[in-house]
């Protein structure tokens, strides 16, 4: 991992709401391939700083670099060309709950490739097979349990074959049994597809199955940063306490 | 938490210098949008199955509501005008007057009133819940300019099928006006058609169909802005809608008055 090369960089972020200062100063190395897991507390920001990453929210000041690129100043079509490298699964899926699963899962080449429609329908079947998502095409999501909906908005997030994957909070609200197979999927998309992958989680036991890397964010700024076995041993006084929460306390 | 409330002169200023501010500062964003919306939808990608499932969503499916609240206003109008001109014996021209009326004003502002109500507040709350549900944030990760692909159609749709609604409402109006002068009130068949053809001219219709035209793109303007701009989940979306059927109502009898004086 040591030299592979960054996907994503992020260099001295700042970001306030009002008067309130969400990111402090984050700086962030995610190496292509790898899975880096941000975790935190509720309200330390995770979401913020992923939303700046695809370029959703504008920073105050600070760069965020995609594939050598620094995406801060872009907007419109040229920061949709950026764009079309990530894909995101979100918290709540955000799958278009007026179109059927199949029709969810083909937005995205429907939009962008002028691919025929049986090709689409091949990759479509395909992807919701690899995520063991089969039976459910003409479902509503409405219809689909909260790993099911997980699922297909991982489907959808890597159906063009992005370079990047982003997950905010895969495994909140899941069972323990969900909450395994939406590990596996995020694996699986990096062993089969070789995504870079960026994970939003306060689920210790999850972040530390599927990273190659876990960050540790706390007042607005990476706390404490490296593979999970490291951070596992960390002594900062913001990240001991929330690592015994599933360790233990000995 | 909210602090003390103040009272007296300078917050009662306050206020509404804040209030005026936000206000402006609203205006300015729904014309950014309204500029948005039509640079945007002359250009590429067309996505015309979602611009005709709008056209069918405004359009058609407000044809009943329009048609029975065309039907009832033309007839409630030809009894009251009915009941006043026979006192100067002047029922001759219950047609003329009615379809007057219901050409230039009744049918525009009514037609827009029905499809604030039926459209406008279901396109809000639709728009307001992808909001909140992060769909419009997932739609823009996904390379799809949200505005372009959500905002366009509707407001077009607004823009196309209110003046085609205004046409069906004048037909339904007259139509109900003709059932009570002449089955309800006795007036002769001839009269009624032939002095509503004496009065009644293109340029009333066309007035009705402009003014249309403007209460459809501007309906559909605010509902889509409160919708797209909504936050804070349901209670978020609620909120939303409610202003924008309020903002959406006044601005028609608003509109109303400024369409008329500038057209004469």
């Amino acid at each position: 991992m040591g030299t592979a090369r960054a996907m994503l960089e992020v260099r001295g972020l700042y970001k306030s709401f009002g008067s309130r200062e969400v990111l402090s100063g984050v700086d962030l190395t995610v190496p292509e391939g790898s899975t880096c897991v941000v975790l935190g507390g509720s309200g330390s920001g995770k979401t913020v700083l992923l939303k700046h990453l695809v370029g959703l929210l504008k920073p105050d000041r600070g760069a965020v670099i995609v594939d050598g690129e620094d995406i801060v100043r872009l907007e419109g079509d040229a920061l949709a060309r950026v764009r079309r490298k990530f894909g995101m699964v979100f918290q709540g899926a955000a799958l278009f709950d007026s179109l059927t699963i199949f029709e969810n899962v083909a937005f995205p080449l429907r939009q962008h490739t002028g691919l025929p429609e049986p090709e689409i329908r091949a990759r479509v079947h395909a992807r919701l097979e690899l995520l063991g998502l089969t039976g459910v095409d003409g479902a509503f999501p409405a219809e689909l349990s909260g790993g099911m909906r997980k699922r297909v908005g991982l489907a959808r997030a890597v159906i063009m074959d992005p370079k990047i994957v982003l997950y905010d909070e895969p495994t909140t609200g899941l069972d323990p049994l969900t909450t395994d197979s939406v590990d596996e999927m995020i694996k699986a998309a990096r062993a089969h597809l070789g995504i870079t992958s960026v994970v939003i989680s306060h689920d210790i036991g999850s972040a530390f199955s599927v990273a190659d890397q876990v960050c540790f964010l706390h007042d607005g700024r990476i706390v404490e940063a490296g593979p999970p076995g490291q951070l596992r041993n960390s002594s900062h006084p913001a990240v001991r306490p929330f690592l015994q929460t599933w360790f233990g306390k000995t | 938490m909210a602090g003390p409330a103040r009272y007296g002169p300078r917050s009662l200023a306050e206020n509404v210098g804040q209030g005026t501010l936000d206000w402006i500062a609203g205006l300015g964003a729904i014309f950014q949008l309204l500029g948005d919306v039509l640079r945007l939808s002359v250009r590429p990608p067309f996505r015309w199955a979602n611009l005709f499932a709008q056209l069918d969503f405004v359009g058609a499916g407000s044809v009943f509501i329009v048609v029975v609240t065309g039907t009832f206003s033309g007839m409630v109008f030809a009894h009251q005008t009915s009941r006043a001109f026979e006192m100067f014996d002047a029922e001759g021209l219950v047609g003329p007057t009615v379809a007057l009326t219901v050409t230039r004003e009744l049918a525009p502002v009514f037609s827009a009133l029905m499809v604030t109500l039926r459209a406008g507040s279901a396109t809000c709350t639709e728009l307001g819940t992808m909001r909140v549900t992060e769909q419009v944030d997932a739609l823009e990760t996904m390379a799809v300019n949200p505005v372009h692909y959500l905002l366009v159609p509707r407001v077009l749709s607004g823009l196309v099928m209110v003046p085609m609604l205004v046409l069906l409402f004048d037909a339904a109006g007259i139509a109900g006006a003709y059932g009570v002068a002449v089955h309800v009130k006795g007036l002769s068949a001839g009269t009624f058609i032939e002095r509503t053809r004496q009065w009644l001219e293109p340029a009333d219709i066309f007035e009705g169909v402009i003014k249309g035209a403007v209460f459809g793109l501007t309906l559909m303007l605010i509902a889509c802005y409160r919708g797209y701009h909504a936050s804070g989940g349901a209670r978020g979306v609620g909120k939303a809608t409610t202003q924008a059927m309020v903002q959406a109502a006044l601005s028609v009898f608003i509109l109303d008055y400024v369409v008329g004086v500038l057209l004469h």
